[in-house]
C-alpha cells in the first residue's frame, strides 16, 4: 500500500466545505433579494435579469444544488471514507466532481438570469447543462461506491445506505425527468407532454425534495449527530425499516402536487395515501436522530454545533408532518398555490437541510484545517440568528398562506366572491415583510459563518493529512 | 377508464401499490417475530466504525409502529372507498368532476333564482337598485377588473368605463352585447401604405391636430391627405370614429394607447389589436344583466 493510499483524501472533502459557505451566502442572498421584491416590486428596477421570474429559479438551484450539493458531497466523501477506513477509490475522478459541479452551478448563475429556461421547476437547467451534470453524478456514483466496494469493514454504516440510496435516485431522476429534444444550443422540448409531463415533474420535483434533500441529508444526520454527541445510534433496528420504508414510499409522493387537476382520480389518490404513510417512515429517522442524544442532553446547553443539529432533526420531524397533513386534498384545496407551501418548504429548506449541513460544516471545519474554530461564541450566536429568522419566516408564510386561501374562498351571499386577488395581495403584504427580514437573519448568520471559517482556515496550512486507522476489530 | 391501454396496466397499479403496502407490513411484522433478547437491549450490535461510531440494539418505539399500521389502515381504507386502484373505482363512486358537477349544480340551485330575476327587469331599472348594484359590483370586481381597475378607470390598452367615451356605445344594449360577445378591436398597420416613417409622422400631426393640440401645420397637411385617403373608412372624415366599427373617436383627447407622439406613431405605424372576451358562457345572461347594470351606472348614476 502506498503511503498516500493509507491517508484519506480531505482535498476535496475541504473544496465542498468551503463551497457550501461561498454558495450558501450566494443562494440565500438571492433569496432575501427576490423576498424583498415580493414586498417591494420596484426592487426589479425594470431589468429582465433582476426580476423575480428569473432570480427565483437561481435561488432554488443555488440553495438546492449548490449549496445543499456541496454540503453533501462533502459530508459523503468524508463519511464514506471514514466509515470504510478506505482513501476515495479515485482522487482524480474526486476532483473532476468537484470542478464539474462547481461549472453546473456556473452556468447555472450564468443562464438563469439571461432567460434560459426549461421551465421545469428544480430541473431549470437547459440541456447541455443538464448532460454535464449527468457526467459529473455517474463519477460521483462511482467514486463513493467504489470506495464502499473496497471497504475495510464488513458492514456498511447507515449513513452510506441514505448516501447511496441519494446518488442512485437523484441519477434515475435527473436522466428521465430531463428527457428533452433539443432545437439550438440552449433550448429544448420536454420529451413528455401534457398531463404526463407534469407528473414525470412532480415525481422529480418531490424526490427531489425526498432523496436529494432528505436521503441525503439523513446520511448526514447519521454520522454527525452520534460523532458530535459521542453517543452510539439510538436503533439499529429502527435504521433498517424506516430506511426502506422512506425509499419504497417516498417515491409516490409526487402527485400530490397536482391535486384537482388533469392528473387522474386514481394517481391523485395514489399520491395522497402514500404521502400520508410517508409520515412513519419520515418520523423514524427523527426519533433514531433525537434519542441517540439520550443520556447526553446535557450537552446541548454547551454545544452549538449539536444545537444545530438537534434543532435540524426537529424541524424535520416538524415539516414531515405538515407534509403529509398538506397532502391531504381537502386540507390540499385550501393550501395549494398559497404561501403556505413556501412556508411548508422553508421550513424544511432552512430548518432542516440548512441548519443539519451548517452543523456539519461547523464540526468538519477543524478536522479538515487541524485547528479549532476561531470562535464558539460566533457559532452560537449565528444559531440564535438562525433560529430566529426561521421563525420569522415560516410563522409569517402559515398565517398569510392560511388567510389566503380562506380568502379567495370567503363567497358573498349572492355566490360572488367576497374579496379579488389583489385584496389578498394587500393583505398579504405586512408577512412579506416580516418574510424578509426573517431571511435577513438566517443570511446575516451565514455571513457570521464565512467570517469565522475564513478565520479558522487562515490559521491552518490546508486539509491535514489524515492516516487511516485501522478498524475496530469485530466482537 | 381511457388512462390505461390494456386491463395489463391496471393490474400493475394495483400489483405496485398493494404491493408496497404489504412491503411496509412485512418490515413491521419481521420486526415483530424477531424480539431482542431482554439481556442484549440497549447494547451496542457490535459493530465500529471509524473509532467510536456504534449502534444500540434497541427495538422500535411501540407508539411509532402502532402509528405506522394506523395509516396504512388509513390508506387501505381510502383505496377501497375512492378511485386508486387501476379502474377500480371505489366504493363511493367518487371522481373528481363528479364532485366539480355536485358543487355546481348545488350553486346553481343556490344561486340561480337569486340571478334569473334580473332578466326580467331593465338595465336602467336595474342600475337605480342599490342592491343589485351591490351585486354588480362584486362580479365586476371578481370578473373584470384584472383588465378594467378595481375602479373601472382602465389601463393603457383596456378603456376607462367612467369617462363617457365609449367604444362600441354605451347604451345598456350596447354595453350588454359588449360583455356577452366580447369585441375585437383590430386597427392595422399602415407604415408602409403611408410611406414609412415620414408618412406616419404627417398622419400622427393632423391625427393630433384634430383634438386641438399643437402640430407641426406643414406636416398635419400633408397628413391630412394621407388620412382622407386611408383612415377616414372606420374613423370618420371627422376622425369622429365609429361605434359599430369600433374605431375610436380622435377628437376628444382620450387615448386606449397612450397619447404621446411616440405612442400614436406606433399605433398608426404596427397597428394595434384589443380583445374584450366574451362572457356568455362563463357567467351567464342573467349575471350579465346585472354586470351591465352596474357598468352603465359608472357613467349615468349622478352620484357616482
Amino acid at each position: 500500500m502506498t503511503e498516500q493510499a493509507m491517508t484519506y483524501n480531505y482535498k476535496v472533502v475541504s473544496q465542498f466545505a468551503v463551497m457550501t459557505v461561498v454558495w450558501g451566502i450566494v443562494g440565500m442572498l438571492v433569496g432575501v433579494y427576490i423576498a424583498a421584491e415580493m414586498a417591494w416590486p420596484a426592487l426589479n428596477f425594470d431589468i429582465a435579469w433582476l426580476s423575480f421570474g428569473r432570480l427565483r429559479p437561481l435561488h432554488t438551484n443555488a440553495v438546492v444544488f449548490a449549496f445543499g450539493g456541496s454540503a453533501l458531497f462533502a459530508t459523503s466523501y468524508y463519511v464514506v471514507q471514514r466509515t470504510c477506513h478506505v482513501r476515495l477509490i479515485s482522487d482524480k475522478l474526486a476532483a473532476f466532481t468537484f470542478w464539474g459541479w462547481q461549472a453546473v452551478i456556473l452556468s447555472a448563475v450564468i443562464s438563469l438570469p439571461l432567460g434560459y429556461t426549461s421551465s421545469k421547476e428544480y430541473a431549470e437547467l437547459e440541456w447541455p447543462i443538464d448532460i454535464l451534470i449527468t457526467v459529473v453524478w455517474l463519477c460521483y456514483a462511482y467514486v463513493f461506491f467504489g470506495t464502499i466496494f473496497k471497504r475495510r469493514i464488513k458492514h456498511i454504516y447507515v449513513a452510506n445506505w441514505f448516501f447511496g440510496a441519494f446518488i442512485l435516485t437523484v441519477a434515475m431522476l435527473h436522466v428521465v425527468n430531463s428527457a428533452a429534444v433539443p432545437v439550438s444550443l440552449m433550448k429544448s422540448y420536454s420529451a413528455y407532454s401534457g398531463v404526463q409531463d407534469a407528473m414525470v415533474q412532480w415525481w422529480y420535483g418531490h424526490n427531489a425534495v425526498g432523496f436529494f434533500l432528505t436521503a441525503g441529508f439523513l446520511g448526514i444526520m447519521y454520522y454527525f449527530i452520534p460523532k458530535q454527541a459521542e453517543r452510539p445510534v439510538y436503533s439499529y433496528r429502527l435504521s433498517v425499516v424506516h430506511f426502506w420504508a422512506l425509499s419504497f414510499t417516498y417515491i409516490w409522493a409526487g402527485p400530490h402536487h397536482l391535486h384537482y387537476t388533469a392528473l387522474p382520480d386514481w394517481t391523485q389518490s395514489l399520491g395522497m395515501v402514500f404521502s400520508l404513510i410517508l409520515l412513519a417512515p419520515s418520523w423514524g429517522g427523527m426519533i433514531n436522530g433525537i434519542m441517540t442524544l439520550s443520556g447526553a442532553w446535557e450537552k446541548l446547553r454547551t454545544d452549538p454545533i449539536l444545537k444545530f443539529l438537534i434543532v435540524s432533526v426537529s424541524f424535520y420531524g416538524m415539516s414531515t408532518f405538515e407534509g403529509p397533513m398538506m397532502a391531504i386534498k381537502t386540507v390540499n384545496a385550501l393550501s395549494h398555490y398559497t404561501d403556505w407551501t413556501i412556508g411548508h418548504v422553508h421550513s424544511g429548506a432552512l430548518g432542516w437541510v440548512a441548519m443539519i449541513s451548517i452543523g456539519a460544516t461547523y464540526h468538519l471545519i477543524p478536522r479538515l484545517f487541524g485547528v479549532e474554530m476561531h470562535s464558539k461564541k460566533l457559532i452560537e450566536t449565528h444559531f440564535w440568528l438562525a433560529t430566529t429568522g426561521i421563525v420569522l419566516y415560516i410563522t409569517a408564510m402559515w398565517i398569510s398562506g392560511i388567510m389566503q386561501g380562506l380568502m379567495w374562498r370567503a363567497v358573498n351571499a349572492d355566490g360572488t366572491l367576497t374579496y379579488s386577488f389583489v385584496e389578498s395581495v394587500q393583505a398579504t403584504h405586512p408577512f412579506y415583510i416580516i418574510r424578509f427580514v426573517g431571511g435577513v437573519f438566517f443570511l446575516s448568520g451565514m455571513f457570521l459563518m464565512a467570517y469565522n471559517v475564513l478565520k479558522t482556515v487562515s490559521f491552518g496550512k490546508g486539509a491535514v493529512t489524515a492516516t487511516i486507522p485501522a478498524p475496530a476489530a469485530a466482537h | 377508464m381511457s388512462d390505461f391501454k390494456s386491463d395489463f396496466w391496471s393490474w400493475w397499479i394495483i400489483a405496485i401499490a398493494i404491493g408496497g403496502i404489504a412491503w411496509c407490513i412485512w418490515l413491521l411484522t419481521t420486526n415483530k417475530n424477531r424480539p431482542i433478547a431482554a439481556e442484549s437491549i440497549g447494547k451496542p450490535m457490535g459493530h465500529v466504525w471509524d473509532g467510536d461510531l456504534q449502534e444500540l440494539n434497541n427495538p422500535m418505539p411501540r407508539w411509532w409502529i402502532i402509528k405506522f399500521y394506523v395509516l396504512i389502515v388509513f390508506a387501505l381504507a381510502y383505496l377501497a372507498l375512492y378511485p386508486g386502484l387501476g379502474t377500480f373505482k371505489g366504493f363511493l363512486g367518487w371522481t373528481e368532476t363528479g364532485q366539480y358537477e355536485t358543487e355546481m349544480s348545488a350553486a346553481k340551485a343556490q344561486y340561480g333564482p337569486l340571478y334569473d330575476k334580473f332578466l326580467g327587469e331593465s338595465i336602467p331599472a336595474l342600475a337605480a337598485d342599490e342592491k343589485a348594484l351591490r351585486t354588480g359590483e362584486r362580479l365586476f370586481v371578481n370578473n373584470c377588473a384584472v383588465c378594467h381597475g378595481s375602479d373601472a378607470r382602465g389601463a393603457r390598452g383596456f378603456p376607462n368605463l367612467r369617462d363617457h367615451d365609449w367604444l362600441y356605445g354605451g347604451t345598456p344594449d350596447n354595453i350588454k352585447t359588449t360583455i356577452m360577445y366580447g369585441r375585437n378591436g383590430v386597427m392595422p398597420a399602415w407604415e408602409a401604405p403611408l410611406g414609412g416613417e415620414a408618412g406616419v409622422n404627417e398622419v400622427a400631426n393632423y391625427v393630433m391636430s384634430l383634438s386641438g393640440r399643437k402640430v407641426d401645420a406643414e406636416l398635419a397637411s400633408k397628413g391630412k391627405a394621407k388620412f382622407d385617403m386611408f383612415c377616414t373608412g372606420c374613423h370618420m372624415p371627422t376622425g369622429t370614429g365609429n361605434q359599430a366599427l369600433g374605431a375610436p373617436n380622435l377628437t376628444d383627447n382620450i387615448w386606449l394607447y397612450g397619447g404621446t407622439p411616440a405612442a400614436i406613431k406606433h399605433s398608426i405605424a404596427a397597428g394595434r389589436s384589443g380583445k374584450m372576451p366574451a362572457h356568455s358562457e362563463f357567467l351567464g345572461e342573467a349575471r350579465v344583466q346585472v354586470l351591465a347594470a352596474y357598468v352603465y351606472s359608472l357613467t349615468h348614476n349622478s352620484e357616482k
